[in-house]
C-alpha cells in the first residue's frame, strides 16, 4: 500500500473496551464511530452525492420545461429518482476502501457476527448520504415548484426510504466489491430492487400534493425498512464472505 | 430423501440418470406443444371481443408462467447449492438463467404484439407488463453477476445469493407495482377479467403450459449435462466417456 489515504485509515484506532472478545454493542459502536470518523475526514466524498443530486435536479427544468405547473406534476418522481441515483453513486465506495486496505478481512475475523458490523457500516452510509439527501430535498423541491404542504412528507419519506435503499444497495455493493469494475454492475443489480421503495416514496409525496392520506405510504415504507433491517444484513454478510474468499 | 441428496452430489450419477429421463421429457414437450398449438391456433373458438388476436395467449401465458417459475427454481437451486454444496444445483441454476430471461422476453414481446390490436399501442405501463420488465432486469442482473467473476466458485455463490434476494423481492415488487398501477391509472383492461374462459379455449392453454414446462425440464437437463462434461472435463469418468465415444 503506497497511497497516503490507505496509511491514514490504518492509523484510526479501533478501541475495544473490556475483554478482547468485546460485547456486540461495543463492536457495533466502534465500527460505527470508525467509519464516521473516516468518512468525515474525506468531506468531498460526502458532498459529492449532494452536489450530484442538485445538478441532476437542475437538468430537468432545462431539459423538459421551466413551466411550474408541469414541474409540480413531475417533481415527486424527479426528486425521488434523483435522490435514489445520488445514493447509488456513493454505494460503490461503501466497502471499497476497507476491501483494498484489508480491514474488511479483519472485520470478518472478529468474534462478533459480521451481519451486525455490516449494519453499522450501512448505518454510517445512511447517516452521511440518505439523511443529508432527505434534508436537502425540500430545498430542491422549492425549485421544482412543489406545493407548500408536501415538504415535510418529502423529507420524511426520503429519510425512511433511503435507509431501505442503503440496506438493499449494500447487498449489491458487498457482492461487487471484489470485482475491479463493479460500478455499473452494481447499479444493474440494485436498481430493480429499488422499485418498491421508489413507488411508495414518490407515492407519499404525490399523496401529500393531492391532499390524500400519506400515512399509508409512510407505513409501508416503514414496513419495507423493517423487513430490510432483518434480512439485508444477513445477505450483506454472506456476500462479503463470498467477495473476500473468492 | 437424504440418500437422494447424497446421490445428487455425484455428477456421474446425475449424468447417467438424466440420460434416461431426457428423451421422455423431450417427447412429452414435443407432443404437448404440437397438440396445444394446433388445437389452440386452429380449432379453439375465436374470442367474441378480441377475435383471433387472443390466440397469442397460447404462447404468452406459458412463457409468463415459465419466466416466474424459472426464477423461483433458480433461487431454490441456489439454496440447495449454498446449504448442501451440491454442484449440480448450481450448474442447473446457471443453465436456467438464460432460458428464464428468454422466456421473460418472449412474454413481454408477445404481450406487446397482443397490445397492438387490443390496446392500440405496443407498450402500456400495465402492472403486469411492468413487473415482467423488472423480472427481466433481475434475470439480466443475475446473468451479469455470474459473468463478472473470474473464479467459478465465487460466481456460483454470488449468483445464488442474488437469486435468493431477488426471489424475496419478486412478490414485493409485484404487489407494489399493482398498487402503483391502481394509483396512477384506471384499470382499462385486465387479463383476470377473462378468467371465465370456456373449456375449448382453456384446455389447449393448459396443454401448452404443460408442454412448455416439459420443454424447460428437457432443455435444462440437456444443458446441465453438457455443463457437467465441461466442468468435470479433467475427471477420469469423463475422459473414459470421451475416449469410448471416439
Amino acid at each position: 500500500m503506497t497511497g497516503t489515504e490507505g496509511s491514514v485509515s490504518k492509523e484510526v484506532p479501533v478501541v475495544f473496551h473490556g475483554e478482547p472478545g468485546g460485547g456486540l454493542a461495543v463492536a457495533f459502536w466502534a465500527t460505527l464511530k470508525r467509519d464516521l470518523v473516516l468518512l468525515l475526514r474525506r468531506r468531498s466524498e460526502v458532498m459529492n452525492p449532494l452536489v450530484f443530486f442538485a445538478i441532476v435536479i437542475t437538468l430537468f427544468p432545462i431539459g423538459i420545461s421551466p413551466d411550474p405547473q408541469l414541474l409540480t406534476a413531475i417533481a415527486p418522481g424527479l426528486l425521488w429518482v434523483a435522490a435514489l441515483l445520488a445514493a447509488l453513486l456513493s454505494l460503490d465506495s461503501l466497502f471499497r476502501a476497507d476491501y483494498d486496505d484489508g480491514s474488511l478481512e479483519q472485520l470478518l475475523l472478529t468474534p462478533q457476527p459480521l451481519a451486525v458490523l455490516a449494519l453499522a457500516k450501512v448505518a454510517v452510509h445512511w447517516l452521511l448520504t440518505g439523511l443529508p439527501l432527505a434534508l436537502m430535498a425540500p430545498l430542491l423541491g422549492v425549485m421544482l415548484a412543489l406545493p407548500a404542504g408536501s415538504y415535510g412528507v418529502l423529507a420524511v419519506s426520503l429519510a425512511l426510504g433511503s435507509a431501505s435503499l442503503s440496506l438493499i444497495g449494500a447487498i449489491g455493493a458487498a457482492l461487487t466489491v471484489g470485482l475491479s469494475r463493479g460500478g455499473v454492475l452494481l447499479s444493474l443489480l440494485v436498481l430493480p430492487l429499488y422499485i418498491p421503495v421508489l413507488i411508495f416514496g414518490a407515492g407519499a409525496v404525490q399523496a401529500a400534493i393531492f391532499g390524500d392520506g400519506v400515512m399509508a405510504h409512510l407505513a409501508i415504507l416503514g414496513a419495507l425498512l423493517a423487513l430490510a433491517l432483518i434480512l439485508a444484513p444477513l445477505a450483506i454478510a454472506a456476500s462479503l464472505r463470498i467477495s473476500i474468499n473468492g | 430423501m437424504w440418500a437422494f441428496i447424497n446421490k445428487l452430489r455425484s455428477p456421474k450419477w446425475f449424468y447417467a440418470i438424466s440420460a434416461r429421463l431426457q428423451p421422455w421429457f423431450w417427447a412429452a414437450a414435443l407432443i404437448l406443444i404440437v397438440i396445444g398449438s394446433v388445437w389452440g391456433l386452429a380449432f379453439a373458438p375465436a374470442d367474441y371481443q378480441q377475435g383471433n388476436s387472443f390466440r397469442i395467449i397460447y404462447v404468452h401465458v406459458p412463457a409468463a408462467f415459465l419466466a416466474q417459475s424459472i426464477f423461483v427454481s433458480m433461487a431454490i437451486a441456489g439454496v440447495v447449492f449454498m446449504v448442501w454444496k451440491i454442484k449440480i444445483a448450481d450448474m442447473a441454476a446457471a443453465m436456467m438463467a438464460p432460458l428464464g430471461a428468454a422466456m421473460t422476453f418472449i412474454a413481454l414481446f408477445s404481450g406487446a404484439v397482443w397490445g397492438v390490436p387490443t390496446w392500440g399501442t405496443w407498450w402500456m405501463w400495465d402492472a403486469r407488463l411492468t413487473s415482467m420488465l423488472i423480472l427481466l432486469f433481475l434475470y439480466l442482473g443475475v446473468i451479469a453477476l455470474r459473468g463478472a467473476f473470474t473464479s467459478r466458485d465465487s460466481a456460483s455463490r454470488a449468483a445464488s445469493v442474488l437469486a435468493m434476494v431477488g426471489v424475496i423481492n419478486i412478490p414485493i415488487i409485484k404487489y407494489s407495482v399493482d398498487w402503483w398501477y391502481t394509483l396512477h391509472q384506471p384499470a382499462s383492461f385486465t387479463i383476470t377479467g377473462r378468467a371465465a374462459m370456456p373449456l375449448e379455449m382453456w384446455a389447449p392453454l393448459l396443454i401448452m403450459v404443460l408442454g412448455f414446462y416439459c420443454f424447460f425440464i428437457a432443455l435444462t437437463l440437456m444443458r446441465t449435462r453438457s455443463e457437467i462434461l465441461r466442468r468435470e472435463s479433467n475427471k477420469r469418468w469423463v475422459r473414459d466417456l470421451a475416449g469410448g465415444e471416439r
